[in-house]
């Protein structure tokens, strides 16, 4: 299996990402740059959070323009499974690889809290380990994950089982509509969210979790490899 | 279009600067000649009170700042601590008072960027941040805006360069209402052989510019923090500097696969005094002089004056002096960084201070004198008085001491801080092990299985305003038990001294106890100084703020799957009272917050007794037998004991030993800890309590959903919980609906 995490100038928990990756999955991630129109040979293509471009203009949005997006768009298009936590999330709507967007919270502050999310659709590789209903505990870190789409768009991700997580028995922190932390592509090749399993995946973070996550689509491609 | 340097030197220009006649007098001598226009901003920012520490050098000197454990103490951009293993700490706290009183957002936001970059120029990642914030009064007008501001401000920069922010303090009092403080902590990893210093060395080399372009923003800033505020303030904002976090993530990123080349041989950021104060310190420190040519400074602003230029505080610069063969593949860094890079001088033989600006010397001064001649002075001060000591009796007690802790619980320096630090990354890096809400916070050690990291900020101003000494010492102590409590040993501390006009012998007086108490504290406590930074003149229209001695302290935990928590105990655990009763309630929040009164003397710390009882708890926590720990400290045990039930969860039923019930429960006396140990240590624990001498007292045991004190106090958990948490959100929200008004 080869994983490839993307890194933009400003993205900050891309060193947290690899160490996720390499941890679970055994092999540290291959690397790619901002600027690179190619992407080496993957199975799994990350944009780690932080604030590519300092979030200036909208989050997301500088980063969604460069170069590598369009080799991570064709990945994409041929299947290839793309994970955005944070503002990778941001990335993927703001390139358009996603539905809906992400507003400023609706607190207006930063907010980095754990809270609890309930797997919603576990039919698919990124979520299989965990079961359909389930509540996880995930911490969130971010100014703006609030998840807003139109009424057509959302029914559309609502009736097509796109959503992956919703926050939990009152834990929405940031004003999500329908409570959605973490979408689905329609083919379900391309996952985004907010919270960050990347930081909850060892005993050293007071649980493991996020670990699921990595463990279903790195043991996925495991067993495609063989 | 050129610009000139011939403005006339008056004697009103001088005072502008922030010089007096003596000091000009001098400068004249030194320059054997009128200075220019650019050469008297040179000097004035150099010798104004912020970079040169003019007042405070010769009580500075009388600190403790070396033990086996220290690599480099003060001097260099932050202190340098090892750890073991051939991996050091890299840590400083510095002040950002005066911008953020008044442009909180950015003022804030710059002091977390100035002191990350204080930490990543000597090679180090930062791994953690703590922020120490005093403002004043809730009621006061501004304080909501400026608490809005500061937050959003530490926040706003932390959390986009990517750093933890782990710990801190929030206070509030009535002396701050015009000036406020902000204490801006970081700490960075690096590996032993691999530190760089601001020395130069070499003649003939580039000296290379990196990072963001010279704007006007913050020229004179350094100036401004040395000098009281007045009605005028207003005014004053132009000379607060704008952070740009996105900026000075990239520079660290480049600053360490560039060091990661070999290319760097000396390397200075460019904080207070910008280009002036880091050229000066590479070539003087190196016995080195250093010409600049400007017009190869890279600029974001038309017509800039080489005045201008030599002072801008613009921020996210540095300075390097580069190995010449390196030039290609540093330069290529920065490009993929998209930062500049420009070579704009060279270091030279002749110890000179060389300025050139189209076509144009426009300074030329002796580089050693500007820093090592700098005025040093032994400002008058007077001892300060004392107070005599007051008995409990005289402390009217509580009509309902459930209704008083719960009151106190719920107070603005008791009250949960949540509505702050969740606006604060505290998870970013993957290695937190401690939130903020503890007592102190803790990152493990990336690259090492077991060995983690304690920090804390410690310092109550109100003692040290009751009685300097004993509150510089009191600062030092309280740290090192928060440090303890968490099962770390303390290693070495950073003190950032916030203080009002030195030239009033009351102020200086105090100034002069304090540093006293907090040498004689870190020598004992074997926590030497090891960074820092003083901010005077913290006034406004003659009213000081209250002696501020803030100090941060590092300790190392060598396995931290046996550290101490303060939530960790377990229904069945039994409470022990490491220390005595106490009996102290003169300057307790007690006597603040029901009585509405601050007197008397501060608690009296007892170095060799703080000592003892701190490695007392440090081996019970190290050994396993410690299931949770937290000090006491202000509000007494009866607050402690409330923080450890709501941070657990579990109810306590205690029966403590208790002559006057109100200070029993609520004094402040120093040198004492809270510990839970398993049911079936507690008669081990109890043995070696007796076998090391110390004082104890088994007080209770865990468990139920309420808080039971003798017959004196009964509240549940859920209650507690609730008056801890609401104070914060409900002072803020009122901010929100005033903005929204608006």
């Amino acid at each position: 299996m080869k994983a490839t995490v993307v890194q933009f100038p400003g993205c900050n928990r891309d060193r947290d990402m690899i160490a996720a990756i390499t941890k679970i999955g055994g092999i540290a991630p291959q690397l790619a740059w901002h600027t690179d129109t190619e992407l080496p040979e993957s199975d799994l293509i990350v944009l780690p959070g932080g604030f590519s471009h300092g979030d200036y203009l909208r989050a997301g949005a500088i980063a969604a323009r460069a170069p590598v997006m369009n080799a991570v768009r064709a990945a994409a298009d041929k299947g290839v499974r793309v994970l955005g936590v944070c503002n990778g999330f941001q990335m993927l709507t703001e390139a358009g690889l996603l539905p809906g967007s992400l507003m400023r919270n609706s607190g207006l502050t930063f907010i980095c809290k754990e809270v609890i999310l309930e797997a919603v659709n576990t039919k698919n590789m990124f979520t299989e380990r965990y079961n359909k209903g389930e509540i996880i505990r995930c911490p969130v870190a971010h100014h703006d994950g609030n998840y807003f789409a139109d009424a057509k768009t959302l029914n559309q991700v609502e009736d097509n089982g796109q959503v992956a997580f919703r926050y939990a028995e009152g834990t929405n922190p940031n004003g999500s509509l329908n409570d959605i932390a973490g979408v689905f592509n329609a083919e379900g090749n391309v996952l985004g969210m907010m919270p960050h399993p990347e930081n909850l995946i060892e005993s050293a973070h007071g649980g493991e979790d996020g670990r699921r996550l990595f463990e279903s689509v790195l043991g996925v491609l495991e067993r495609e490899a063989a | 279009m050129s610009v000139n340097n011939t403005r006339p030197i008056t004697p009103e220009l001088v005072a502008e600067h922030g010089l007096n006649e003596e000091e000009y007098q001098r400068i004249v001598e030194l320059t054997e000649r009128e200075p220019t226009f650019t050469e008297l901003g040179i000097w004035s920012a150099m010798w104004n009170e912020h970079c040169s520490y003019k007042s405070s050098k010769k009580w500075l000197k009388t600190l403790p700042t070396e033990g086996p454990q220290v690599v480099y103490g003060p001097g260099e951009n932050a202190g340098v601590v090892d750890i073991g293993d051939g991996d050091v700490v890299v840590f400083k706290m510095e002040s950002h008072n005066h911008p953020s009183f008044i442009e909180p957002y950015q003022g804030a936001a710059t002091g977390v960027g100035g002191i990350l970059r204080d930490v990543f120029t000597m090679g180090a990642r930062p791994i953690a941040a703590m922020n120490a914030l005093r403002f004043g009064e809730p009621d006061h007008p501004k304080t909501k805006h400026l608490v809005s501001g500061v937050v959003s401000g530490v926040g706003g920069y932390g959390n986009s360069f990517g750093v933890p922010t782990v710990g801190g303090e929030v206070n509030f009092h009535p002396r701050y209402n015009g000036n406020i403080l902000v204490n801006a902590f970081a700490a960075g990893l690096a590996k032993a052989d691999s530190i760089y210093i601001s020395k130069a060395e070499g003649i003939g080399l580039p000296v290379v510019y990196l990072g963001a372009k010279t704007g006007r923003d913050g020229v004179g800033g350094a100036t401004m923090a040395s000098a009281e505020f007045d009605d005028s303030i207003e005014e004053k904002r132009p000379t607060v500097q704008v952070g740009d976090p996105f900026t000075e993530k990239c520079l660290l990123e480049a600053c360490l696969e560039l060091m990661a080349t070999g290319a760097v041989i000396a390397i200075q950021d460019m904080g207070a005094a910008g280009l002036t104060c880091s050229a000066v310190e590479m070539g003087a420190r190196g016995d080195l002089g250093v010409r600049l040519n400007l017009d190869d400074v890279p600029v974001r602003e038309e017509n800039m004056t080489a005045y201008e230029m030599m002072l801008s505080e613009s921020q996210e610069r540095m300075l390097m002096v580069l190995r010449p063969e390196k030039e290609a593949e540093a330069k290529a860094i920065f490009v993929k960084w998209n930062l500049d890079f420009a070579i704009v001088g060279e270091t030279t033989d002749d110890l000179r201070f060389s300025i050139h600006h189209q076509g144009e010397e426009v300074a030329n001064l002796p580089i050693k004198e500007l820093g090592d001649e700098a005025p040093e002075y032994d400002r008058p001060w007077v001892e300060p008085g004392t107070h005599s000591p007051q008995e409990p009796h005289v402390f009217a007690p509580p009509d309902d001491y459930s209704a008083a802790l719960l009151h106190l619980i719920g107070s603005p320096d008791l009250c949960s801080r949540r509505w702050v630090w969740e606006q604060y990354d505290t998870l970013i890096q993957g290695n937190t092990l401690q939130l903020p809400g503890g007592d102190a916070g803790v990152v493990r050690v990336e690259g090492h299985d077991t060995k983690a990291l304690a920090f804390s900020s410690d310092v109550t101003p109100r003692y040290v305003e009751a009685d300097a000494y004993e509150g510089g010492k009191q600062a030092v102590a309280e740290c090192y038990r928060n440090l303890v409590a968490t099962g770390a040993k303390p290693l070495a501390s950073t003190d950032n001294l916030n203080f009002g006009n030195p030239e009033k012998p009351e102020i200086m007086g105090t100034f002069v106890a304090a540093i006293r108490g907090i040498g004689e504290a870190c020598l004992a406590l074997d926590m030497p100084i090891v960074s820092g930074n003083v901010s005077l003149y913290n006034e406004t229209n003659g009213e000081a703020i209250l002696p501020t001695p803030t100090i941060g302290g590092v300790g190392l935990i060598d396995d931290w799957n046996s550290m101490a928590r303060i939530g960790s105990a377990d229904a069945g655990d039994v409470l022990f009272l490491v220390g005595t009763e106490a009996t102290h309630l003169s300057q307790s929040i007690y006597q603040r917050e029901i009585l509405g009164e601050e007197t008397g003397p501060a608690p009296e710390v007892d170095l060799q007794m703080e000592r003892a009882r701190g490695e007392f708890v440090l081996a019970a926590i190290r050994s396993g037998y410690a299931s949770a720990c937290h000090d006491i400290s202000d509000g007494g045990i009866a607050i402690a004991l409330a923080e450890m039930c709501m941070a657990s969860g579990e109810g306590a039923t205690c029966d403590l030993a208790i002559t006057y019930p109100h200070a029993a429960l609520f004094g402040e006396d120093q040198a004492r800890y809270i510990v839970a140990v398993d049911d079936e240590w507690a008669n081990m624990f109890a043995a070696n309590s007796e076998g090391s001498g110390v004082s104890f007292e088994r007080i209770g045991t865990v468990g139920g959903d309420k808080l039971i004190i003798n017959d004196l106090v009964d509240i549940s958990v859920e209650d507690l919980k609730t008056a801890h948490e609401s104070w914060f959100p409900n002072f803020m929200g009122q901010q929100q609906f005033a903005d929204a008004a608006e």
